[in-house]
């Protein structure tokens, strides 16, 4: 009697029995919805924030660089020779050489000093490399791994890690980043409670309807597959309204961001959620929202038998 | 097909509902279980389609002893029991046909099947063409119906009701009772409780009478099972 066909059957009518609960039901429904949405709408709204922070600054990888400064002594032509080979290290973007004569004339142009300069029988600075490495390649640990290589180099006097600030920034970045993990393990827990609740209700008002389906012969599983579709869908439809609160916020923010940026010259503008992040997002709002009646259903519907009432 | 050996059963609030009754009901048999109110008639009903385990005692139905039945055979050992309650215990908001039709969905019927079986056990109770209808809106007497087709639309061997009768005017009473005969002339064993001893008396069948837990008695003695009678 029974097969494949029946199977999918059995699940389509689950599937429509509890979208036709949802509909039935449609202010208890929303405000379910509701609330796990703006659950689900923080930690992707701080996820689209630290994305949109990244894309602006991106991470100021161009701002990180090492200044080497070559002992005195070094001849030019060594200096050039040096300089070509930290170019071919992999992760460096680019490396320029300032040569003595050129340090010096900076120094002249900005300082100020040009009539004690002159003074001076000899030019007193050395070559120095700045190196600049790929964005991908500008991490700490990165850094310091650079650092160490050109520190080893017999000609290099001193190795200066600019952008110690970049780092900081980095650093609340990842800390932010972090942040956002705990609060959506947490919202997540939320979501699944709120869930679990709604489902724990929905089984003591359909007491009845479980406790004929028992009286007939249906299982635990038979009689927990709607409400664990129940679950799903507020979960999915939790998804869809998190997306949608994120969307209009930035709808709402994105002229004024826009403008700020315009106004440091800079062409950006607010990215919201693509895609894949609405596929997660649906996705992950669906499995809570499925674990949350699950547990819900283990618990309760277990103890309802037809000869229990 | 059921028997009950030195059974008895407590419930949790301390009342002894049945204390040591042995009976037997043979395959193919109608029998009637009277007495008074909280006599224990609806005990004996629910030991049979598993609604309770006995507190002593053995119960066996369909060569099953319900007593060591595991919890996850449960579900299958209730499809073989039909049963009809003087409540109806239909889903409200559910049509007719979806009221009939669970017992087969839960046993992962086809759909040809569902259809096939609801329709066909709807025109055995009189009720083909209310497959749309809501329960409130059929009368008590088409609402039992409908609970009478749910119960044997996946052809139970066993079918149980308690107080089927209850809420009936004679006329649909005498009905109802006619239906039941009929299934169990196809060989369905059926077990009635009921305080309509006019009923009972009528049918000429076996009656076991209850009282306070114990069997007091079985008119007319030693009757037999209606299949065997008719041989």
């Amino acid at each position: 009697m029974s097969g494949p066909g029946s199977y999918f059957a059995r699940h389509t009518h689950a599937l429509f029995s509890s979208a036709g609960h949802l509909a039935r039901a449609p202010i208890a429904t929303t405000f379910t919805v509701v609330v796990m949405g703006l659950a689900l709408a923080l930690p992707l709204g701080l996820d689209v924030l630290v994305r949109n922070v990244r894309a602006a600054t991106a991470d100021f990888s161009g701002a990180v660089s090492i200044s080497v400064f070559l002992k005195p002594g070094v001849a030019e032509a060594r200096a050039a020779q040096l300089a070509r080979s930290a170019r071919e290290r992999p992760g460096v973007a680019a490396v320029e050489l300032i040569t003595a004569t050129q340090a010096l004339a900076q120094f002249r142009a900005q300082s100020g000093f040009g009539a004690a300069l002159d003074a001076l029988d000899a030019n007193p600075l050395p070559h120095a490399l700045v190196v600049t490495p790929r964005p991908a390649n500008s991490s700490p640990a990165d850094m310091e791994s650079l650092r160490r290589y050109l520190a080893a180099w017999p000609e290099v006097d001193a190795v200066q890690l600019d952008g110690d600030w970049v780092a900081r920034f980095n650093a609340l970045l990842a800390l932010l980043r972090r942040a956002l993990l705990v609060a959506a393990g947490f919202l997540a827990l939320g979501v699944v409670a709120v869930v679990g609740n709604t489902i724990r209700l929905e089984i003591r008002n359909r007491r009845a309807e479980i406790e004929v389906t028992k009286l007939v012969g249906g299982t635990n599983g038979f009689v927990r597959r709607p409400f664990l579709y129940t679950g799903a869908l507020y979960g999915l439809l939790g998804g869809l309204t998190a997306w949608l609160v994120v969307a209009v916020t930035l709808v709402l923010l994105g002229p004024t961001a826009a403008r700020l940026a315009q106004s440091y010259g800079s062409p950006f503008v607010l990215a919201g959620p693509g895609a894949r992040e609405l596929g997660l997002l649906l996705g992950f709002g669906t499995l809570l929202g499925w674990i949350g009646s699950w547990l819900a259903a283990a618990r309760h519907l277990a103890r309802i038998e037809p000869g229990s009432g | 097909m059921i028997t009950f050996e030195g059974v008895a059963k407590r419930y949790r609030n301390g009342r002894e509902a049945l204390s040591n009754v042995n009976l037997h009901v043979a395959p193919g048999e109608m029998v009637f279980l009277t007495g008074r109110s909280g006599a224990g008639k609806s005990t004996v009903l629910k030991l049979i389609a598993l609604l309770e385990r006995p507190t002593r005692g053995q119960v066996s139905v369909g060569g099953e002893n319900t007593g060591r039945l595991k919890a996850r055979r449960v579900p299958a050992f209730r499809r073989r029991v039909g049963v009809v309650f003087q409540d109806h215990r239909l889903l409200i908001d559910r049509p007719v046909f979806d009221n009939v039709a669970l017992p087969l969905i839960v046993a992962d019927s086809s759909l040809k099947e569902i259809d096939k079986r609801v329709r066909a056990a709807l025109d055995q109770v009189g009720l083909r063409g209310s497959e749309r209808v809501l329960p409130a809106e059929l009368s008590v007497g088409e609402q039992q119906r409908v609970g009478i087709a749910r119960a044997i639309v996946s052809r139970p061997p066993i079918l149980i009701a308690d107080e089927p009768t209850g809420n009936l005017d004679p006329q649909l009473a005498t009905e109802v009772m006619a239906l039941f005969r009929r299934l169990n002339e196809v060989g369905v064993t059926v077990v009635v409780a009921t305080h309509d001893l006019h009923l009972v008396r009528e049918s000429g069948l076996r009656q076991l009478v209850i009282e306070n837990g114990r069997i007091a008695g079985s008119e007319p003695a030693g009757a037999l099972p209606v299949i065997e009678a008719r041989r």
